[in-house]
């Protein structure tokens, strides 16, 4: 009885791994390593289909933080880069991992923080100045700490404030070590200031009482990159149909289909491909 | 509370539903939980019984080492399996990396020390009974393992669902190895760890809720079949 129950399952185990294989083997398929904003704001489930639609090519999205995504990617694990981190994009391309970085799309940072507003910045169009005031007034901030896009954008604020959050780290500025939605949960739960990207912000289901209260500098920008995992570094790339998905994210049809993803009515990422700032 | 039962009927909602993208990551969830599970049991079972029936040099750091496996970090099984099958670790070639198959290989490494160590203590106990039996009988030592296994099946039930709980409940190493790509390597755990960065709280909760229904039906629907037998066993 029980014998025959384990080779039934063993059996049926088997058959359900093959089935579901066979069933993946529809479509060639590339490996995007992404970060978790370019997924968490829906942009990829409305983007993806269309480029599948029109070539047969399945995109698999890995989607983690910048810094994850780049070590993956220089591992081989993965034919498209797509992230925002300008300089550590270069740096990739530079070390001769990725053939060539274009932009694709651009959006923003914003700071939410509780509608108490205690460190009295909302409103607040200066970056440097709301982030001196936060300071100051040891407002508690909760910040990525995870080596991604947004925690090295906002280390780069930091350090034009002058501020070094480090030697706070642990009483009013916490390092959560972990992805964008974490941090937003753990932000609101303990009533702090997050810097986030737009995207994200308005795909969020757990405001709570927060809201954008620093919005509009321009050094908040936020650009996003793609990049051609080199074949050269890594020979089993499938650079002719990842570079076909680069080249789609890049054209006037991808362009437009970036532009109209909305979210409750607002456009989330702006594409600039070939004419973004340098 | 009322978010409580908001969670609740949502879950109720969701699987009535019978969303077929929800159905897909149930049906993974098992065939990885369940594969991973049976592979285990196949390593554990007999590596546990070795253990637990023979003396032999370096038997108790053997158990030693089983022990404390059981407690393996699973984002450090996560990552091991990344290194050894990333397109730059020995395994590359393979291309199992982001695949179900990358995920049932990390969950064997969790759960098959499990089971393993747990078999080993069911198996000596069962030992001290029979031990002398064997020697009087000259039974050899691969018929006094199978003998012991089979005497043993009704605990090895229990083995091997502590097995699989483990493995079910599991986010850490799927994550890393599979990628939790939309519709490839999703699972119920990863969905849950997603949507709660999302910040849909309660959806992640409903989820949270239909693993434990399927977790308590597995585990009532091998309770009942251990049950049946005995029954048969002694009738």
């Amino acid at each position: 009885m029980i014998r025959r129950t384990i080779l039934i399952f063993i059996a049926a185990t088997l058959l359900s791994t093959g089935v579901i294989h066979s069933a993946q083997a529809e479509n060639p398929f590339i490996i995007v390593q992404s970060t978790t904003s370019t997924q968490n704001s829906g942009l990829f489930d409305d983007l993806l289909p269309k480029f599948t639609a029109k070539t047969g090519i399945d995109v698999r999205v890995v989607a983690v933080g910048t810094g994850q995504a780049i070590r993956n990617a220089s591992n081989g694990d993965g034919d498209v880069l797509f992230v925002h981190s300008k300089p550590s994009e270069e740096k990739f391309v530079s070390d001769g991992l990725g053939v060539s970085r274009a932009d694709v799309m651009y959006n923003d940072f914003v700071i939410v923080g509780p509608a108490s507003d205690p460190a009295g910045v909302a409103g607040t169009k200066n970056v440097t100045e709301a982030f001196t005031k936060i300071a100051s007034s040891k407002s508690i901030f909760a910040s990525r700490g995870d080596d991604s896009g947004t925690h090295k954008a906002e280390l780069r604020l930091w350090k034009s404030a002058g501020i070094d959050p480090s030697e706070a780290s642990g009483t009013w500025y916490r390092e959560t070590g972990s992805g964008m939605g974490a941090t937003l949960n753990t932000g609101t739960g303990m009533g702090a200031y997050v810097m986030t990207d737009r995207a994200t912000w308005t795909a969020f289901g757990n405001k709570g009482t927060h809201e954008i209260v620093v919005e509009g500098d321009p050094n908040m920008f936020n650009q996003y990159g793609v990049i051609l995992v080199n074949p050269d570094a890594h020979p089993h790339v499938k650079a002719d149909m990842a570079q076909r998905f680069i080249d789609w994210l890049l054209s006037p049809e991808g362009q437009t289909a970036i532009a109209d993803y909305q979210l409750d009515g607002q456009q989330l990422f702006f594409p600039n491909a070939g004419s973004g700032p340098s | 509370m009322d978010s409580f039962w908001n969670v609740l009927a949502s879950a109720v909602g969701l699987v009535f539903a019978f969303d077929p993208d929800l159905m897909e990551i149930v049906g993974l969830s098992m065939q990885v939980t369940l594969s991973a599970v049976a592979i285990a049991c196949l390593i554990g079972f007999p590596l546990g019984a070795i253990a637990g029936a023979f003396r032999f040099p370096g038997r108790t750091l053997l158990s030693i080492v089983l022990n404390a496996l059981m407690g393996l970090p699973p984002v450090v099984v996560g990552l091991l399996v990344y290194l050894m099958l990333s397109a730059s670790g020995p395994l590359g070639p393979l291309g199992l990396l982001y695949t179900p198959t990358a995920m049932i290989i990390a969950q064997t490494v969790l759960v098959t020390p499990i089971v393993a160590a747990l078999t080993k203590q069911v198996v000596e106990d069962l030992y001290q009974e029979y031990g002398e039996q064997f020697t009087s009988l000259g039974v050899g030592p691969l018929d006094r393992v199978m003998a012991l296994l089979w005497d043993a099946r009704y605990s090895l039930l229990t083995v091997a669902l502590a097995g699989f709980g483990r493995a079910v409940a599991e986010v850490g190493a799927v994550i890393i190895v599979g990628g939790n790509i939309n519709h490839v390597t999703r699972v119920m755990t990863t969905t849950i760890a997603l949507e709660t960065s999302k910040g849909n709280l309660e959806l992640a909760l409903a989820l949270g809720v239909i693993l434990l229904a399927i977790a308590f039906a597995v585990n009532a629907l091998v309770m009942t079949l251990r049950a049946s037998a005995v029954r048969a066993a002694y009738a």
